[in-house]
């Protein structure tokens, strides 16, 4: 039973993650690309640790921590260059 | 692994896979940024907070013993999500002068916060019952944003 709602999260997950794709190539303005680039991250934690359940080893969590915190340090220094013209003054 | 166990565990990544859908379709679907800050910064994290208890389920019936490293990425991405959001959202705000004219005026004595400073000896900013005044662009900020010339005022 799992294998079938792996199977059908690991497409909803890569449907996910085209669409993201269009939004960060068509995005209007410069924060709409950022907003997607940091869902496009959530998205690839998210297919993580699918990928984690599937084979039955937990070696990739920190590869998903790892790639939490970088998300969130890459969206905050993009907006504050975004803001000030400067990440750090 | 008992049919319940596997029932809840499908349940979960289903409802996280789901979830981080939702949040995609409402980033392309919706129509300016401050509407797209909805799907990602709520359904899209409460999808990978369904996938982390399927997993964190799923490896404690595995090796027998609760492991700390989905608590540890679910806690961090459910902290800075908020953070994350409210930094674009700021950014979008002072990006785009014509935004700032056409925001309703807040309830209190000033302006909104992110584009004014507090006069001076104020320390808390006013409560919600005090009669609105129109908010003044003398008061300067410490932000770029406010040194663009404003649409209109």
């Amino acid at each position: 039973m799992i294998e079938y709602a792996l199977f059908f999260s690991f497409a909803a997950v890569a449907i996910a993650l085209i669409i993201n794709l269009w939004r960060l190539a068509t995005g209007p303005t410069v924060m709409d690309r950022v907003l997607a680039g940091d869902t496009m991250v959530v998205n690839t934690i998210a297919i993580i640790i699918l990928y984690g359940i599937q084979n039955n080893t937990a070696i990739y969590f920190e590869s998903a921590l790892l790639l939490a915190m970088f998300s969130f340090i890459s969206t905050v220094a993009y907006c504050r260059f975004v803001l000030r013209g400067d990440v750090i003054e | 692994m008992s049919l319940g166990l596997e029932l809840l565990i499908s349940i979960a990544i289903v409802i996280g896979g789901v979830f981080v859908l939702v949040g995609s379709l409402g980033l392309v679907k919706l129509p300016d940024l401050m509407s797209r800050l909805h799907g990602p910064s709520k359904a899209t994290t409460l999808g990978v907070g369904g996938c982390l208890i399927a997993s964190m389920l799923h490896f404690w019936n595995l090796n027998g013993h609760p492991s700390i490293q989905e608590l540890l990425v679910t806690l961090f991405l459910f902290i800075t999500a908020p953070i994350t959001a409210h930094f674009i959202a700021k950014a979008h705000l002072h990006t785009h002068q014509h935004i700032k004219t056409d925001l309703p005026s807040p309830q209190g004595l000033y302006g909104w916060s992110t584009y004014e400073r507090l006069p001076k000896g104020i320390k808390s900013p006013a409560p919600m019952s005090m009669p609105a005044i129109a908010h003044s662009n003398e008061s300067s900020s410490d932000t770029r944003g406010d040194e663009r010339p404003a649409a209109s005022s």
